[in-house]
């Protein structure tokens, strides 16, 4: 167990009194403090977006990438050294608009990265236009009328291409937000925890309130996470009751595990100097 | 006796044209020759017209020229298509059972050799991809070489295989000899003088000679979504990935691969990825994210025809520019251009060696024609030992234990020391913001300014790196050619044939195009009198590379942008 306080830097925050990024930046420390996993042990990559500003008073090794890039970079991360936990912390249009693609090809190969996706519904940091995460109706910066897309759903869309861990937090509840933090992390491969995090500024409508009043949590009502059918269809559902909690964990072999080269050690650590006398009677 | 016979074999795609050309190259290189192979075909699988052409010469040359010694003709279309090339006292190898070719519909004086490849191969019971087998056999003979060469090379080649598929292609070949050997025994026209040439040569493509290069080098991740001209280097890196202890990925798209490369890179090992125009497009975005990061990558970059799909299969150097000033920002990057597959090798390993020391893109600016032919490459140049510096990646043990350690500090040469993630100490961020030198997001003005300078340092510094342009021919000379990359060969072959006209000429030839080497440029062309661009582009984009460094403005410019890489007679005759 690590001091919460090791992983602030001496920047004050820049985000909205009230903001959900607050509630996910403490749950992460906490659940890094947990696991005991010290800021010069782990890697955050994060995207752009009001989410991705949380690094400047994140202590911990951090990359700070483009809009949408997250996953490859914390991929190539991973292949070079995959002892080292790398966490992601993506919003929802960084990650599903974007960096969709990415997205989906990150949960088919199942790599050890866990994915925080902070998911307000909106582009907050461009001042409040509707995200992919946007639900029908709502009416926005973009979307004067309200949003006439059906929205991305993250969970559907991560059983469907893959993620072996799937599941659901609310930055209004720090306890349960650190516990599914926590297994997200120790979840070995693609663990996907989409956060639901209201934005105090451009939305007067999904509050702390809203959201309290309908979240209820998943482990309560007996629900198994073995059963990626029950988990499709909990995923669907959204209006006067939204569940809350992991919806789905599966173990399957990392791309790390299947790679040949890295069964004694992390490419880090290997031989810059090798033998070519074999490769070279192959061209003679 | 012949010092130099060029050799090209037609069919289809799926004939096995491509490997019958590697096996003659190979071939012949353990004979002593000097070899080099090209190769022409369109973007398919199965049919359509695939031609290879193999020269192969008792001196060293440069690049292919317009002679047609022996055609090879797999089926008919190859002889209507190539007729026009063949000279006095060619040969024609072909199928009776494809067409009865009659010497009056053939050029004159060409000799037509009917071999029954098809038949010769049912006796054997194989597969019709074995008449190449059949055609390399009677090809040897003609060449008035011994047979044991050749089944040298074709046991190395198949030496995964079952013996019997392995006896089976020698025999089948053996066929094809003994036929020239029995039918044909007064035709030696076309028998090699013997060679002195003792080096022992490496036949590769310049694809391959890259991956040998990064292996020599210590890259240990690379990231390539598929695309011609760079395929080969996939093929042979994931192939020697598990022994040498390197992970290949396929990305997504190109965005996803520059982006894998850069995070392995920060988190401490030597990478790359490889790419055509179309794909680099996607990795420009990601380019500019390594400039402002300081990350070391190595970016492959191999030109074809564009834009947009353009002709995939076909060669071009129409990249230069915007490789140069691709990305949006200001950041410094090296751009280096192989003139041929054995400077392609010693240029990956110079690009890891630069991506390292000044922490930044380096690019290797390579095309379908060096990607994709086979050149000699000399084996004792591979075997050397390669030094690895990684540059100024400090010890964990170094780091000061007061959070004090600057990722970016500002130094003289732009070069901060770098920390691994994982190290104690050593917390920072890379970060696409700006910043200041811990790698926190900043936009006074005072850090901006110290830090584009910062990263723009780095040009200074690496200006005793820069490698001034090559000069090859006559100092004195009524003619200067100016050209870079991959047409270094052809207009070298061309100053000799001037020089055998009476015309002095010289070639100042540039690998290293970006930083550019100014001043060593002004000194060799000012007062130069008669300056010729070649370069294979519609613009002539090192022209205007040229007057923007050095004011010098080169009026003269031969320029080809069909996609066929440039004969040296045709720079002869533009001139």
């Amino acid at each position: 167990m690590t001091n919460i306080d090791a992983y602030k830097t001496k920047y004050s925050s820049t985000w909205c009194p009230g903001c959900g990024n607050f509630g996910i930046w403490l749950s992460l420390k906490n659940a890094l403090a947990h696991l005991g996993i010290p800021p010069w042990g782990v890697l955050v990559v994060y995207g752009v977006g009001c989410h991705g500003n949380m690094y400047d008073w994140m202590n911990a090794y951090g990359f700070v990438g483009l809009h949408g890039r997250t996953l490859p970079v914390a991929q190539g991360v991973k292949a070079a050294n995959h002892k080292l936990p790398v966490i992601v912390i993506t919003g929802d249009g960084d990650c599903l608009g974007e960096g969709g693609n990415h997205f989906i090809h990150a949960a088919k190969r199942n790599p050890d990265i866990t994915v925080f996706i902070h998911d307000n519904q909106l582009y907050s940091l461009t001042t409040g236009q509707a995200s992919p995460t946007a639900k029908a109706g709502f009416a926005t910066k973009s979307t004067p009328q309200g949003v006439i897309d059906a929205p991305v759903n993250p969970l559907t869309l991560s059983l469907v291409a893959g993620a072996t861990f799937v599941a659901r937090g609310f930055s209004g509840d720090i306890p349960q937000l650190t516990k599914l933090m926590v297994e997200a992390i120790k979840h070995k491969g693609f663990s996907v925890l989409d956060i639901l995090q209201p934005c105090v500024t451009f939305d007067k409508d999904h509050t702390y309130d809203w959201y309290r009043k309908r979240l209820y949590e998943l482990s309560a009502s007996g629900f198994t996470t073995n059963d990626k059918n029950a988990a499709m269809l909990k995923a669907t559902e959204w209006g006067d009751k939204i569940p809350f909690g992991i919806f789905y964990e599966e173990d399957k072999p990392t791309p790390e595990d299947h790679e040949k080269a890295l069964a004694n050690m992390p490419l880090i650590d290997q031989p810059l100097t090798v033998s070519i006398d074999n490769l070279i009677k192959e061209f003679i | 006796m012949a010092e130099s016979v060029t050799w090209k074999i037609g069919g289809e795609a799926g004939f096995g044209i491509i490997s019958a050309g590697t096996i003659l190259s190979r071939t012949f290189s353990r004979l002593g020759y000097y070899v080099f192979t090209t190769n022409e075909y369109p973007s398919l699988i199965r049919g359509g017209h695939n031609v290879v052409t193999t020269r192969i010469s008792v001196k060293p040359f440069g690049s292919m020229n317009r002679d047609l010694h022996i055609l090879i003709a797999l089926n008919k279309e190859t002889v209507d298509i190539h007729k026009e090339e063949l000279k006095v006292g060619s040969i024609v190898v072909y199928d009776p059972k494809d067409y009865a070719w009659q010497t009056d519909e053939l050029p004159a004086q060409t000799t037509l050799v009917a071999i029954p490849l098809s038949e010769i191969v049912s006796k054997f019971k194989g597969p019709a991809v074995m008449r190449n087998t059949v055609a390399l056999g009677a090809s040897v003979a003609l060449l008035g070489a011994s047979l044991d060469a050749l089944s040298a090379v074709i046991q190395d080649q198949f030496k995964s295989k079952k013996k019997e598929i392995i006896e089976g292609n020698i025999a089948i070949a053996r066929s094809g000899y003994e036929y020239i050997s029995n039918s044909y025994p007064d035709l030696t026209s076309m028998y090699l003088c013997s060679s002195s040439n003792n080096g022992e040569h490496l036949i590769m493509n310049a694809s391959e000679a890259i991956g040998l290069g990064a292996i020599k080098a210590g890259m240990k991740f690379v990231a390539i979504y598929p695309m011609t001209p760079i395929n080969a280097l996939i093929t042979f890196l994931a192939d020697h990935a598990q022994s040498y202890g390197i992970v290949y990925r396929q990305p997504e798209d190109e965005i996803a691969g520059i982006n894998m490369a850069i995070g392995a890179s920060v988190a401490g090992v030597r990478s790359m990825v490889a790419t055509s125009g179309g794909g680099f497009a996607l990795m420009v975005e990601g380019l500019a994210l390594a400039g402002m990061t300081e990350v070391p990558i190595v970016i492959d970059m191999g030109m074809r025809v564009g834009p947009a799909t353009g002709m995939p299969t076909y060669t071009e150097q129409g990249e230069l520019q915007f490789i140069i000033h691709a990305g949006h920002g200001e950041f410094p990057r090296v751009v280096l251009a192989p003139g041929s597959a054995e400077e392609a090798y010693t240029m990956t390993i110079e690009a890891f060696h630069l991506a390292d020391k000044y922490q930044i893109p380096v690019f290797l600016l390579t095309d379908k024609y060096l990607n994709e032919s086979q050149w000699c490459v000399s084996a004792t140049l591979v075997r050397k030992n390669v030094n690895i510096d990684r540059g100024k990646i400090v010890k964990a043990a170094d780091l000061p234990d007061d959070d004090s350690f600057k990722r970016y500090r500002i130094e003289v040469d732009g070069v901060s020391p770098r920390s691994l993630p994982g190290m104690q100490n050593g917390i920072y961020y890379a970060n696409g913001y700006e910043h200041n030198e811990y790698g926190h997001a900043t936009d006074a003005s005072a850090q901006r300014t110290a830090m584009v300078c910062k990263r723009l340092n780095k040009l200074k510094a690496m200006e005793f790196d820069i490698r001034p342009p090559a000069v090859f021919g006559d100092d004195e000379a009524d003619i200067t050619f100016v050209s870079w990359g991959s047409t270094k060969g052809a207009v070298i072959d061309a100053l000799e044939i001037l020089r055998n006209n009476g015309i002095r000429a010289r070639l100042v030839h540039f690998t290293w195009v970006c930083p550019f080497a100014s001043e060593a440029t002004t000194k060799l062309l000012s007062g130069s009198g008669r300056i010729v661009d070649v370069e294979q582009n519609a613009t002539g984009q090192l022209a205007s590379l040229i007057r923007e460094h050095t004011g010098i403005e080169i009026k003269e410019k031969i320029l080809k942008f069909d996609g066929r890489p440039f004969l040296p007679e045709e720079i002869v005759e533009r001139i």
